[in-house]
């Protein structure tokens, strides 16, 4: 059959054209400021409420003192591992202190501080990485759900637990903590489609620390900035100096509250650096150069606002050395807990499978039982 | 009290009724998936709930089940009891990283701080001339995972006792509901809905003496059939419809088998790493003494699951059941 011979061939082609169509938001708003946002050492300094500078530089040189601490307990082996967050101490306690009591956080393995910040205890924080039981905390008490070593994983929960929450009436707000890796993940991906769809009252925070493990951002994505990302859901997206501690609170701060009134989701990207290994099984000089850490650590998150601290007269010698006498004080008390060896009871290992045990797990249980009892008897 | 009529009713409405019911007695049910409000789901097992409850108890979702799973995981975590539905059989594999990571194992993680009751219904199974995708049968896949109860009726009585207890469980339930089941029906009255049917219980369908099927969902109507076939040629068969895969009815299992010295697993899933190799191994550690013959096992093939055009060679029948039930007939060296 030739062209000629279909039917209605003779008409003239005249193509429908498709309904009116327009983008469901204007998405200028959305889009991130294309240079970091920053305060410190900045006119917008001047506006920083001096209280929270100071307890943001008591939690940094706490944080930072903790992350040694964690590192050393690895090397003697109390610890299985240390995701350590030198460098990016900032971004840890500003968000935990975003935060009010009633929300909620959702953590990655590498946030230890950010929950340690919101009020955690130390030792507590570390069961996880410890070997001893996977998480050390009631979650429904300090409000964190448990460290979360699958990537990205976390956030699709924290859009859930803040729509449960609006559902209710409650104002809680849920944020979610995430890395640059994470970011390629597709947890990440419906986790922000939801909440934009949902409108859920949910904050991501990337920190963005520059490697997944060795593999630098150049090779995790193409975009222009993580905080571009937003966009594409019809959410707002912040680009933020991860080091400058009162501008990741700032910029948490607005999006927890603008949250909280609902206005929905917003994603922040926080650039950052992680100064250590990726843990103590990594080997950073494989993947990176010293002067480029040696870059970063000029802008030590620590040094930053301590210098807009002293320089303002907030901060003088005294202070700082109470700060590092407290910080010392928290790393006494993380030694001897870590020290102090946990007992666990093997029976444990089947008291929380199911609410109720099922037969075979009580069969099971017997036989560990009598293990035991034998191994009791042979001592 | 006047008893409704009893009228014939399809597993899909039992189903529904179920949901219902759980919806208005407890107020922090929420069903969700893609498809389960305006359309009522591609099988109707939502139909009605989004405008009776409203959408935000019965919520359509964008298409994505990582994400549908993942968030209410959350809110399972605020205190809700999310109903979750997968759609298909093949479309919950995106899930399985949010169910075998935290799903499954948020309350042994948080020391029993942190429960998750949530139900995952599952369609699945072939026979209904699905294309691919659509017709696989994925339990070993969830009875491999502990923290996970695993459930699939096989009768719309049960349809509905079933899914209100696994709506109630304070544990995760994965739901496994038979596809080409959804439309058998049966004398059922959706004004006086059947009881709750505890979890973990099988139930013997039909009492035999010579050799014991032991199934479960699809393939239970099955070996009914087979056993009706079997009576014919002398064979007194007994069906045990497991109902529930996690927690194993060991129990009912072994006193059925003990009974009558035989037994064939019959189920379409893959015979290889199937459920059908940990149940015929459960029966021969406990009933070693009083087997006549090997523990037999009727599958589907280890193949991807067919197309539509071929299906009907790769689902185990009642003449491949009645073929195994012949080879019970064993003799030491045969």
């Amino acid at each position: 059959m030739t062209v000629q011979e279909l039917p209605g061939a003779a008409a003239a082609y005249r193509p429908t054209p498709p309904p009116a169509w327009k983008p469901r938001t204007d998405p200028a708003p959305l889009l991130p400021d294309p240079e970091p946002y920053r305060v410190l050492g900045t006119d917008a300094a001047a506006g920083a409420d001096p209280e929270l500078l100071l307890r943001l530089y008591a939690e940094l040189v706490r944080g930072r003192r903790y992350n040694a601490q964690a590192t050393a307990l690895t090397k003697q082996g109390r610890l299985a591992v240390y995701p350590s967050s030198t460098g990016q101490e900032a971004c840890e306690v500003a968000a935990a202190l975003a935060l009010e009591e009633r929300d909620w956080l959702f953590p990655s393995y590498r946030d230890t501080l950010a929950a340690v910040a919101r009020g955690l205890d130390p030792v507590q924080a570390l069961t996880l990485l410890r070997g001893d039981w996977h998480t050390g905390y009631d979650p429904h008490e300090h409000r964190i759900a448990p460290l979360c070593t699958p990537l990205a994983t976390q956030l699709p929960h924290a859009v859930g637990l803040a729509h449960a929450a609006r559902l209710k009436g409650d104002d809680v707000v849920a944020l979610a903590l995430v890395g640059d890796g994470g970011s390629s993940e597709g947890d990440f991906h419906e986790a922000l489609n939801f909440a934009a769809v949902w409108q859920a009252p949910v904050v991501f925070l990337v920190q963005n620390n520059g490697f997944a493990i060795s593999v630098p951002l150049a090779k995790q994505t193409a975009a222009p900035s993580l905080a571009h990302k937003a966009v594409g859901y019809g959410m707002p997206g912040r680009l933020v100096d991860g080091n400058d501690a009162a501008a990741v609170h700032e910029v948490l701060a607005d999006a927890v509250a603008r949250a909280r009134r609902g206005g929905g989701p917003t994603l922040i990207e926080a650039v950052t650096y992680r100064i250590e290994a990726h843990t103590n099984a990594d080997d950073a000089t494989r993947y990176r150069v010293e002067s480029e850490v040696e870059a970063w650590r000029a802008h030590d998150p620590i040094r930053l606002l301590e210098r807009e601290l002293t320089e303002r007269g907030l901060l003088d010698e005294d202070g700082i050395r109470a700060a590092a006498d407290a910080a010392e004080t928290m790393a006494a008390q993380l030694r001897d807990g870590m020290n102090a060896d946990p007992v666990l009871d093997p029976m444990d290992l089947f008291a929380h499978v199911y609410a109720e045990q099922t037969s075979q797990l009580r069969e099971q249980a017997a036989q560990l039982r009598a293990e035991l009892d034998a191994e009791g008897e042979a001592r | 009290m006047t008893t409704a009529a009893v009228k014939p009713a399809s597993m899909a409405q039992a189903l529904q009724r179920a949901m219902r019911d759980a919806m208005a007695e407890d107020p922090t049910v929420h069903v969700m998936g893609e498809d389960v409000g305006t359309l009522g789901g591609v099988f109707r097992v939502t139909d009605g709930l989004a405008k009776e409850f409203g959408e935000d108890r019965c919520t359509d979702t964008p298409l994505a089940e990582a994400g549908i799973l993942g968030t209410a995981v959350g809110m399972a975590m605020y205190g809700l009891r999310p109903v979750v539905e997968m759609q298909f059989d093949a479309f919950a594999y995106p899930a399985f990283e949010q169910l075998i990571s935290h799903v499954a194992r948020m309350r042994n993680r948080t020391r029993g701080g942190m429960p998750l009751p949530i139900t995952v219904r599952v369609p699945y199974g072939g026979g209904i001339g699905g294309v691919e995708h659509h017709s696989d049968s994925s339990e070993a896949y969830y009875m491999a995972t502990p923290g996970l109860h695993v459930v699939t009726p096989a009768t719309v009585d049960d349809a509905y006792g079933l899914l209100r207890a696994a709506i109630a469980s304070d544990d995760p339930v994965v739901f496994l509901e038979p596809k080409r089941l959804y439309w058998s029906k049966a004398e059922w009255s959706p004004d006086a809905p059947s009881a709750v049917e505890p979890i973990g219980r099988a139930v013997v369908r039909r009492p035999g003496r010579s050799a014991t099927l032991i199934t479960y969902g699809p393939s239970v109507p099955v070996c009914m059939e087979a056993a009706e076939a079997a009576a014919a040629e002398g064979w007194d068969l007994e069906v045990v419809d497991l109902r529930s895969l996690v927690p194993f009815d060991d129990e009912t299992v072994c006193a059925s088998v003990r009974r009558t010295g035989r037994a064939v697993v019959v189920h379409e899933s893959t015979g290889f790493g199937g459920p059908g190799g940990e149940i015929a191994a459960r029966v021969t550690e406990r009933c070693f003494h009083h087997l006549e013959a090997p523990v037999l096992r009727v599958a589907g093939f280890d193949i991807p699951y067919p197309p539509p055009m071929l299906e009907r060679h790769h689902l185990p029948g009642v003449d491949r059941v009645l073929d195994a039930v012949a080879r019970l007939q064993w003799e030491a060296g045969s």
